[in-house]
């Protein structure tokens, strides 16, 4: 198989702390993976060194069977071209109007013409069920479901060949949730792109997801078909995907 | 047998040592940036008003009071040695060579030293820093090199004009309260004015500038954490500029009158 993204032994440790203890990885052309886990187990490490935002201590991240982990700024620049991404908070712009955040990324890396860019930023917003009239309100005018659509909008702008979704659904009511996970799958698949997301959201993973990975510890303890994580085997992963407390995964609080 | 004292001493300078390091390579890498293309024009002119334009009346409002007080303190000093005279003169050169550069410098550095880390550090704790990577934007030429230009750009206009305005303080006081004649006033300042006093002070303005919005982007763009960490770079920004400037004010003053 000739992986769209392949990790191999990827570490990374912060100080004493080991987030990432030798992650492998494989997400071929056009699926979509989906690493779950719970909170500081390291898959929003994991995500920053596929997207090069961190570098990893040890170990290859491979995108399009091209080596990424010593690239310069100008190669960094080519492997980003085909990357999009959603952040946890939106992480929009609050000095640009909304259609200059979708349009950010055509103007600014692709010489795209503003007035061009603008019909792209529409269309955009558009296809993920916003009327134009919002292109022209600030993000801090918005709703956190309206944000997270924006989000969604500027990340397919360029039409990215791969996409990273960090937590779609975090801080989102259940029907809006869904309504994000919808746009997901849908805007993934119009565009044939690669998805790779990281969430604690089962509901969320089970609907947007091909595989699902589970990181416990800087781990990738399981990872196989959606439709195989209700008999995964793994005491970590069922304890995870159903939620409950007792099991094998400790959670380190203090009594009261 | 510990020696307490020497263990926090050795702490500090290592400390000092790490964070000068930090701020050099820091200034390198944008320095680096802000001259290579691309350049981007809009923001360049967005911080030139931001930094420049709207910084004027807060400069402006420090500059005639300080060379009224200048004019004031410098009258009720020499009067007693019938020095009175040489007012006009001491107002011009301590305005040109000092008070104009490093007071303007100090309330640019608390207004936009502050609002530059302010705004960078937010963008870093909500990953907007993170997103402008991933839209293949480098942060660097984008945030940091357009502050640094117009910061350099700017600040000698603004100490020109401080300039302007600090000796029309020195001459509304010498000659409405002090009873100056006003044409012997003026004379008296541009007999005695020369351009290394005025060169002096734009070359130490274009240094504070590149200082201010160093300081404002490095402690920004290196916080951590939420409100407290953007709070503690805002608090960083404005003591690190201020003690920089008066540092590099002696260096400067030092390099163009030192005998």
């Amino acid at each position: 198989m000739n992986a769209k993204i392949s990790l191999r032994d990827v570490t990374k440790a912060f100080g004493p702390k080991k987030v990432l203890q030798g992650i492998d990885l494989d997400v071929a052309p056009g699926e979509s993976m989906v690493v779950i886990g719970g909170s500081g187990s390291g898959k929003s490490v994991l995500l920053k060194c596929i997207l090069g935002l961190m570098a990893p201590d040890r170990g290859s991240i491979r995108v399009d069977g091209e080596e990424t982990v010593d690239f310069n700024d100008r190669g960094r620049a080519r492997v980003m071209r085909k990357f999009g991404m959603l952040f946890q908070g939106g992480a929009l712009f609050d000095s640009l109007r909304v259609w200059e955040n979708v349009a950010f990324g055509p103007i600014q890396s692709d010489g795209m013409k503003p007035e061009q860019a603008r019909e792209v930023a529409v269309a955009k917003l558009g296809a993920v069920g916003l009327a134009p009239e919002i292109g022209e309100l600030f993000p801090s005018e918005l709703s956190g479901g309206m944000q997270k659509r924006v989000a969604l909008a500027r990340a397919i702008a360029r039409e990215p060949e791969i996409i990273f979704f960090d937590e779609p659904t975090t801080g989102l009511d259940p029907i809006m949730a869904d309504v994000i996970n919808d746009l997901i799958v849908k805007c993934v698949s119009d565009l044939g792109a690669t998805a790779v997301s990281i969430t604690h959201d089962m509901a969320s993973a089970r609907k947007i997801g091909h595989r699902i990975g589970m990181l416990y510890e800087g781990k990738l303890i399981w990872q196989g078909p959606v439709a195989d994580i209700d008999r995964s085997g793994n005491a970590h992963v069922d304890q995870f995907i159903h939620g409950r407390a007792e099991g094998p995964i400790r959670m380190q609080v203090r009594k009261l | 047998m510990s020696f307490p004292l020497l263990t926090v001493l050795g702490r500090m300078a290592l400390a000092f040592l790490l964070a000068t390091g930090a701020v050099t390579a820091f200034a390198f890498h944008a320095v680096r940036q802000a001259v290579q293309p691309p350049y981007y024009r809009r923001q360049i002119v967005s911080q030139i008003l931001e930094i420049g334009y709207y910084s004027l009346p807060v400069v402006g409002l420090t500059a005639i009071f300080t060379g009224m007080v200048l004019a004031l303190q410098t009258y009720t000093g020499f009067a007693r040695f019938s020095a009175e005279s040489a007012i006009p003169n001491v107002v011009v050169v301590s305005l040109t060579r000092e008070l104009g550069p490093v007071l303007a410098s100090l309330m640019v550095a608390g207004r936009i030293g502050a609002a530059i880390a302010a705004e960078i550090g937010t963008m870093r704790v909500t990953e907007q820093i993170d997103a402008l990577t991933t839209l293949s934007t480098d942060p660097f030429k984008y945030l940091v090199a357009p502050r640094l230009i117009a910061g350099i750009v700017t600040l000698p206009i603004l100490v020109l004009v401080a300039d302007i305005i600090g000796i029309l303080g020195g001459f509304l006081v010498g000659v409405y309260k002090l009873d100056f004649n006003d044409a012997a006033y003026l004379r008296n300042t541009i007999d005695f004015l020369q351009f290394q006093d005025v060169f002096s002070g734009l070359v130490k303005a274009a240094v504070f500038g590149f200082l201010i919005t160093l300081m404002g982007c490095y402690h920004g763009y290196t916080s951590k954490g939420g409100a407290q960490g953007v709070g503690m770079a805002t608090t960083n920004a404005v003591v690190s500029a201020s003690i920089l400037i008066f540092t590099f004010n002696y260096f400067i003053t030092e390099a163009f009158f030192a005998r």
